[in-house]
């Protein structure tokens, strides 16, 4: 079993009773990144459609940080994650449109 | 006693203004659904009903539809997106442009329109949504191209006399029709020039902006094209040219006259290629006889320096005798007229962009009436 805290940003609190951070247990092992988001859908169905398109991507505005690195650059979903991670769900910058 | 609701839909949420009968002041409500766009809003009258539906964007969170029962004061915000591609599609929801309650036959059902473009119904009044499959493996699908706005299904036309028939429209793929359910769909294009293409006059392909009908004569139909005024007189089989009489046939927003069948509004807008108002007059054109002739409408509207312009759908019409019309430009300006176009008045100025408008003529009375028995059965 492998222990993620997701960092949940403001916007997306409705959706997740209010919480900030949500702890949960991945019983894949090793657990990917979408494992461990898979967990987080459990507890907080309704962030999922909020970040991941229907095909199952994660959204072109939205940045998934597993500890320091951005998802994009480590493997997608795929990315492994280690037990204590710290997982931080972001809107992207997204400038220029206003 | 009667008043007058005017949902705004604009890039940062909707406002909804309130007035009597008189249409001369305004009381401003909103914003709604703060910093999401509205790309879409309905009114579903039906019934026991006053729900506003709402397309709801945010850049980073994606699209969903909203409704109120309260005229925005709370919102349904669903916890699973409801508006979703099939997986094997292999397509993903970007925006939803434009939301049809059904026939009053069919109280609980409902059609939207999404780039990228498809169209979806649900029928159990809004609460799940399934892509209309028909359209969705239409063959043409692979040589639809997006537009400005991306590729979308931005107009929905029922017929009211028959369920089975419906007319939807898509930037960039022209006028298409279903008269069995949306089983089957027909490029009805004929007689519409395709000005950006080599072919002129392909079966698709053509950049439809609006399509209105009057729901009294369903075989009678209005576009307005990116280049182009049309009107078809058999239900779409075949367009005729109408845009003798205004300076620009290029433009965004028609709209008809809610009990003159013949009477139809656009603003015209000069050139693709510049998109403002012709020598900088913002003018709406009516045509009281269905396209034979035009006349400019001026009293209440800037007459130089007018840079606003107005999108497809931020144009609509009120039910009242005689008839409110109103648009609200990019500009964050909603103009109103209550005397069915022949004079203007700035609602309000300082919105922001204006992407669509709808108007309802409410009996406060019954509404309230309405909104208490609902309370009641909550409590």
């Amino acid at each position: 079993m492998t222990r993620v805290a997701f960092l949940i940003p403001t916007p997306l609190r409705p959706y997740a009773d209010g919480r900030s951070r949500i702890q949960v247990d991945v019983a894949k092992n090793p657990p990917s990144l979408g494992d461990a988001l898979d967990a987080l859908w459990n507890v907080a169905p309704g962030v999922r459609d909020r970040v991941l398109t229907e095909q199952g991507e994660v959204r072109p505005h939205v940045n998934v940080f597993v500890g320091t690195e951005s998802c994009r650059w480590s493997g997608g979903l795929a990315t492994p994650i280690a037990d204590g991670a710290e997982i931080a769900i972001f809107p992207a910058i997204s400038g220029g449109v206003c | 006693m009667k008043t007058v609701r005017v949902l705004v839909g604009t890039t940062k949420g909707v406002f909804i203004l309130r007035a009597p009968a008189a249409r001369t002041a305004w009381q401003v409500g909103g914003p709604h659904l703060a910093g999401r766009a509205i790309y879409s809003l309905a009114h579903d009258g039906r019934g026991d009903r006053h729900r506003v539906w709402a397309g709801a964007a945010s850049m980073h969170w994606g699209a969903v539809l909203v409704a109120s029962d309260d005229w925005g004061r709370t919102w349904d915000e669903p916890q699973e997106a409801n508006v979703k591609f099939p997986a094997d599609s292999g397509l993903a929801l970007k925006q939803i442009w434009q939301i049809t309650p059904g026939l009053d036959e069919e109280p609980d059902t409902l059609h939207c329109g999404v780039d990228p473009a498809a169209l979806f119904r649900s029928t159990d009044g809004g609460k799940t949504w399934e892509v209309v499959r028909g359209l969705l493996d239409h063959p043409h699908r692979e040589r639809w191209q997006p537009g400005g706005g991306g590729l979308c299904l931005h107009t929905i036309v029922r017929d009211a006399a028959n369920a089975d028939r419906m007319w939807i429209a898509i930037s960039s793929g022209g006028v298409y029709r279903t008269t069995d359910g949306g089983r089957t769909w027909t490029a009805r294009n004929a007689g519409i020039r395709a000005e950006f293409l080599p072919e002129k006059y392909p079966e698709f392909g053509q950049c439809v902006h609006k399509v209105v009908q009057h729901p009294s004569r369903a075989g009678r139909l209005f576009a307005q094209n990116h280049w182009g005024l049309y009107r078809s007189d058999d239900a779409g089989d075949t367009w005729q040219d109408i845009a003798r009489g205004v300076p620009s046939d290029f433009g965004f927003a028609m709209t008809i006259h809610p009990h003159e069948p013949d009477t139809v509004y656009v603003i015209p807008i000069e050139s693709d290629q510049v998109r403002v108002p012709p020598g900088g007059k913002l003018r709406v054109y009516r045509t009281r006889n269905a396209g034979r002739s035009w006349e400019a409408l001026t009293r209440g509207l800037p007459q130089r320096r007018a840079y606003d312009i107005v999108l497809r759908d931020a144009m609509t019409t009120d039910s009242l005798d005689p008839a409110g019309v109103y648009f609200g430009t990019r500009n964050g300006r909603l103009y109103a007229s209550n005397d069915s176009g022949s004079s203007w008045r700035l609602a309000i100025d300082g919105l922001p962009s204006i992407t669509c408008v709808r108007a309802v003529v409410v009996d406060d009375r019954k509404s309230a009436r309405r909104t208490e028995a609902r309370r009641s059965a909550r409590r």
